[in-house]
């Protein structure tokens, strides 16, 4: 397998009771790039990423991340090993402040232990002090640092979904999967949410999107997979994709806004 | 009536005390109900372990039931002693009792009922355990303090056993309060309790989020259980019966899963208790307390300070 390979899904099929929600799926991640995943309502996109982050595990097939099989792990395990994640639906610390919700994230990488954290030992402090430090820094790069000390709940909702891609990175990931960041944003936000995807990918990240808004997805993203009831039906790059009658027929069809 | 009004200030001391047992007890049940939703029933036993492992450790100074007050300096290492042996041993079995009676249903996907029944069975476990294993009847810790009037509070005298117990359960619910605001484990507890899902996805490990709650609920019931040692000098292998069930109560008043509500709770309850039996008669002290809780709840179903342990930012 070639190095530039940082996931790679085999033959995923998962199975609930009679409903086969992912058949025999295959793509791959490299390094470095930007993959978008695409389908219509209920082909299977966010139930690959819960694949991909342990919340389900696959019936049969395997996922291998950065040459590992991520085989029994569980969801912290996973999120150790790199993979990040967004929610479709925002799953923020609601009580917390913005900052102290990307501090959870960045916790994932401290290994400070019951006692010190106990008796406040130097290592701990230092410790404290370096996630505060970095936690700063995402908040800075999303564009919500001026709302660091508020708490998320009270958020604007633009604000919400980009402090979830914060703390998501704030864990340290090499591939971030974004679920529909770009739901229920305005052009103008979703122009600047690009701009930070571009951003994040030339800071190192790799990055898989889902996203239903085609001109986000067509602008960014260096290759698409397009799932339809479970299956793989195409990919490669924006353009091929965008000509591909399967592609049309399954997908750019249906009206955006029913989409 | 008129007993309520002219010792009213000797009543609110005496119920202060009393629930700062209760509040530091309170903080175990909300702790765990705030990360896993579930009323760790065995949390009483908890507490029992505390008070038998401070009058061994006692024993172990050499201390006997009928020696005299030792010396001032020697009663501070006694107690200090007796409080870390108590800690220790409550901590020890609320981990216990997390890895044995919930941890592998955990893992099964039981559901909320059976974790209730395991919860009962462990503390009947542990408590008969005791019965059996040491004795069924009242064991009498070693005197340490005599009470003396320190000062008087409007007119109420206040003795240097209710100082100390006041005082050191304000300490710890401090340092419980801090760490849980301010260390990454604390983050990670609160973490957990609003999202336990999310939480797992951003890394927090929680088993050892779970592991840790029931610790830090174990360490507040020894602390309590020494206290309480210190306050009526005797306890039994089912004392935590009647007194887990109205810390649990004080939780519920405050609101379960807020550790501010299992403080406002403990305190209010011990304080309605007092002053109720000195209206009513004292043989009426638990019927009063349960009276209150019914109360409140009927105007305030979530409790006083209202649900869950990530609103109260701690």
């Amino acid at each position: 397998m070639s190095e530039d390979r940082m996931l790679d899904v085999r033959d995923v099929t998962l199975r609930f009771g009679g409903v086969t929600a992912l058949d025999g799926v295959s793509f791959h991640i490299d390094r470095g790039e930007i993959l978008g995943l695409i389908g219509p309502n209920g082909a299977g996109k966010t139930t690959c990423f819960n694949v991909m982050t342990g919340v389900y595990q696959p019936t049969s097939g395997s996922v291998v991340f950065d040459g590992r099989k991520l085989g029994r792990r569980k969801k912290h395990q996973i999120t150790r090993l790199g993979i990040a994640r967004t929610f479709q639906n925002i799953r923020l610390f609601p009580e917390m402040t913005a900052l102290e919700n990307v501090m959870v994230g960045a916790d994932a990488r401290h290994r400070t232990s019951v006692l010190s954290a106990l008796f406040r030992l130097p290592r701990h402090r230092r410790e404290e002090r370096e996630g505060r430090e970095r936690a700063l820094a995402l908040l800075d790069l999303v564009g919500v640092a001026h709302r660091a000390e508020e708490t998320a709940r009270n958020l604007p909702y633009g604000d919400q979904r980009r402090l979830e891609i914060a703390r998501a990175l704030a864990t340290g990931p090499k591939l971030l999967c974004l679920d529909e960041p770009a739901a229920g944003f305005n052009p103008a936000e979703k122009a600047k949410l690009l701009e930070l995807i571009r951003r994040i990918r030339d800071d190192g990240y790799t990055v898989l999107l889902i996203e239903h808004d085609m001109r986000l997805v067509m602008g960014v993203t260096d290759r698409i997979v397009v799932l339809e009831f479970g299956k793989k039906i195409a990919e490669g790059a924006p353009a091929e994709i965008r000509d591909n009658p399967a592609v049309i027929a399954a997908y750019l069809g249906v009206p955006e806004d029913a989409a | 009536m008129q007993f309520l009004l002219d010792n009213f200030w000797d009543l609110s001391v005496t119920g202060l005390t009393q629930g700062a047992i209760y509040a530091l007890i309170a903080l175990g049940y909300t702790l765990v109900y705030g990360v896993l939703r579930l009323i760790n029933f065995a949390h009483s036993e908890v507490f029992v372990t505390g008070t038998f492992a401070s009058i061994f450790v006692l024993h172990a100074f050499g201390l006997g039931s009928d020696d005299p007050v030792p010396s001032a300096g020697m009663v501070v290492l006694y107690i200090a002693a007796a409080a870390v042996g108590a800690m220790v041993a409550s901590a020890a079995t609320a981990l216990v009792v997390e890895r044995v009676a919930y941890r592998p249903l955990r893992r099964r996907n039981a559901p909320p009922l059976v974790f209730l029944i395991s919860a009962i069975g462990a503390s009947f476990a542990i408590s008969e355990a005791f019965g059996v294993l040491v004795d069924r009847n009242n064991v009498r810790v070693p005197n340490l303090i005599e009470p003396q009037t320190q000062f008087h509070l409007f007119g109420a005298s206040v003795n240097n056993r209710q100082l100390l117990i006041v005082a050191a359960a304000i300490v710890m619910m401090l340092c419980l309060d801090q760490f849980i605001r301010r260390t990454r484990l604390g983050r990670g507890i609160r973490a957990v309790s609003q999202d336990p899902d999310s939480a797992a996805l951003m890394g927090v490990n929680k088993d050892r989020v779970i592991a840790l709650t029931f610790i830090l609920g174990g360490l507040m019931a020894g602390g309590a259980a020494v206290l309480y040692d210190l306050q009526f000098g005797v306890t039994r292998f089912n004392a935590g019966f009647v007194l887990g069930i109205k810390a649990f109560t004080a939780a519920v008043l405050g609101g379960i899963g807020n550790l501010r509500g299992a403080l406002l709770g403990g305190l209010l309850l011990g304080l309605m208790e007092n002053y109720g039996s000195a209206i009513i008669g004292s043989e009426w002290r638990d019927v009063v307390a349960f009276v209150f809780l019914i109360v409140v709840l009927m105007f305030r179903p979530t409790g006083i300070l209202g649900e869950s342990l990530g609103k109260a930012r701690a």
